[in-house]
């Protein structure tokens, strides 16, 4: 009877294990909701921020492109134009050379080694860091490509996009840097979605005689779909934050103008080139851009993950 | 030749595409794979050639043709500081928030939630993160009055790295089979002991490796950095340093990038050495310790 009641007293918990337990969740519980703290933060403040100048300005912010400290005048419209423009070419030229490039990684074109060897470089390319690829940007691809903007400006004059002298920093070389750092992004994740195809798919498409490329066109590029467009909206999304090697190879100037060949703007260049030295209002309009950045690769991410949850379950 | 037989026939269309597209596919994994070469070997190539023992230790010099470069030092140890500053904040917050998710709640509502929230946190362009320290930190002059700081930059990288810590923990507690809880717990553990002694270390090297991973990308940041933590030429002499500018490897990049002078671009390029190279070795390095992992857990 004795022995039973001590075994008894020892099946319960002391209660200072169960308070760590109860503190050791809670603690968990409140790291984790963090994450929501500081995701909703940042959007209040960057929206306050932005206040003074969405009341002086309103939407014509958005439509005009006077960029002016001096007369107290802002308008974002030539760094959004930017922002859309770069980010959409970059992701046009970097889907058929990250997709093509995923396909080659997944079929059996090439011994295994060799593919594995192509898709751990694409991944280290992710790897370097993107003030680095402007440093590079800047010093070798520029002079490399000058004669060829050349020869562009002067074959397609008549193309609003290539209308403009190519001076040396341009909106073009922006994009052609964004392809660099968009391709990890893309390939990565399309080559995980063309791995999760299942493989009675291919042999059944193989078995009714379709060839390798009727079968990748019409089965598995189709079967992908959705964790490809999930991987490049989410590059878009990328494209249009990123930062440092566009404001070193962009030329940063706020004239609008069509062309690429033309230096321009995007919001986080104009954000990097101007938020150390502003004050008053133009601290707010760069706020107000910031938000609206924000705001775009906000839809996008959402966009993109909507899509992803939507359409992953389908060949499970 | 017959018309229709079965043999490869190597001029028929369906063929030719192929092989169109074939060699298509194979030009396009070329283009993939040259900015990475042609990128390393520029950086092996014009920035190795400037290493010397003078450029780990000097202060850089002013802008200006006439004195030497100088070094790095500075900038090299104030990434090491904005980046340990980073993982300080980034690490026990992630992990946290990582255990609650897979661990506590089996999902609910709120991780649902929180995971959504991961995923538009990681999706958050950098310079933003850089925008909201400094409105929340330097124009307000919280810490201490002092307005750019290193201990600002570490925030803002902290921001960037959160995410991912956060996913690496929730994606490698998930993978412990569910076996390793149920007998720990069977036993009469209670559910932390559980978490700190059975779960966590059996996740120990996939977390260990994303979170290393983490710190990689974060080291090469510079946009949340060059308004909150700006800039320096001075060496980081003690602890009340933390709350004056420091400066950066990629902070440095970008500025010396900029400048006219090729004295001072010379200087940038070695610091993309430095800086690619660590953040290369250890990308290598913690991708080989993951594939030795998986392949040690298959047999």
């Amino acid at each position: 009877m004795e022995e039973k009641l001590t075994l008894f007293k020892n099946r319960k918990r002391f209660g200072i294990e169960k308070n760590i337990d109860i503190i050791f969740k809670n603690s968990a519980l409140v790291l984790s909701s963090f994450v929501a703290i500081i995701l909703l933060g940042i959007i209040l403040v960057v929206f306050f921020q932005s206040f003074e100048s969405f009341s002086k300005y309103g939407f014509k912010f958005l439509f005009t492109s006077e960029w002016n400290p001096v007369k107290d005048e802002y308008g974002a419209f030539a760094a959004i134009y930017g922002t859309v423009i770069t980010s959409l070419f970059s992701i046009f030229i970097t889907i058929p050379l990250g997709v093509g490039t995923a396909i080659f990684i997944t079929e059996d074109f090439a011994p295994k080694f060799i593919r594995e060897i192509i898709g751990s470089f694409v991944e280290l390319l992710a790897a370097i860091p993107s003030v680095v690829l402007g440093l590079w940007a800047i010093f070798v691809m520029e002079p490399f490509f000058r004669g060829f903007f050349a020869l562009l400006h002067s074959w397609f004059s008549w193309i609003p996009l290539f209308s403009s002298e190519p001076t040396g920093r341009n909106s073009l070389l922006a994009i052609l840097i964004l392809v660099v750092m968009l391709l990890p992004i893309v390939t990565s994740i399309s080559r995980d979605t063309l791995n999760q195809v299942p493989k009675k798919l291919r042999n059944a498409a193989y078995g009714i005689g379709a060839s390798r490329w009727k079968t990748i066109f019409s089965v598995i590029l189709p079967a992908a779909l959705s964790g490809i467009m999930a991987g490049v909206l989410l590059a878009l999304g990328r494209a249009m934050g990123e930062t440092m090697a566009v404001t070193m190879i962009i030329g940063n100037s706020n004239a609008f103008s069509w062309s690429l060949l033309s230096p321009g703007y995007t919001i986080s260049s104009m954000l990097a080139n101007q938020f150390g030295e502003a004050d008053g209002t133009q601290v707010s309009s760069l706020f107000y851009a910031a938000f609206i950045l924000m705001i775009l690769s906000l839809l996008v991410n959402i966009f993109s993950q909507f899509l992803v949850k939507r359409f992953s379950l389908k060949y499970r | 030749m017959q018309k229709h037989n079965l043999f490869y026939q190597n001029k028929s269309s369906r063929n030719i595409t192929d092989l169109f597209l074939t060699s298509i596919s194979f030009l396009f994994a070329f283009f993939a794979i040259l900015p990475l070469i042609l990128v390393v070997s520029y950086i092996l190539f014009k920035g190795g050639s400037q290493i010397s023992f003078d450029i780990f230790t000097l202060e850089p010099n002013p802008p200006g043709d006439e004195f030497g470069a100088g070094g790095i030092n500075p900038a090299l140890v104030g990434t090491l500081i904005i980046t340990s500053i980073a993982s300080l904040i980034a690490i026990p917050i992630g992990i946290g928030g990582g255990i609650y998710l897979a661990e506590y709640s089996k999902g609910g509502l709120f991780a649902r939630f929180i995971r959504f929230g991961v995923n538009v946190l990681a999706g958050v362009p950098s310079i933003i993160a850089g925008v909201f320290i400094y409105a929340l930190i330097v124009s307000t002059k919280i810490l201490f009055g002092s307005t750019y700081s290193g201990l600002a930059g570490g925030m803002a990288l902290s921001i960037l790295m959160l995410p991912s810590v956060i996913k690496t923990t929730d994606e490698g507690l998930k993978l412990v089979p569910n076996e390793l809880r149920q007998a720990s717990l069977g036993i009469g553990a209670s559910m932390y002991t559980t978490i700190l002694r059975i779960t966590l270390p059996a996740a120990f090297r996939s977390i260990a490796t994303g979170v290393v991973l983490g710190i990689a990308r974060a080291a090469g940041e510079t946009a949340p950095l060059i308004f909150t933590a700006l800039f320096s030429y001075y060496y980081v002499s003690g602890f009340e340093d933390l709350f004056y500018e420091m400066g950066s490897l990629s902070v440095l990049i970008y500025n010396f990038a900029l400048e006219p002078y090729d004295v001072q671009n010379k200087l940038a390029w070695a610091a993309s050495f430095i800086l690619v190279m660590s953040i290369l070795f250890v990308n290598i390095f913690a991708r080989l310790f993951a594939n030795i992992t998986t392949k040690e857990k298959r047999i």
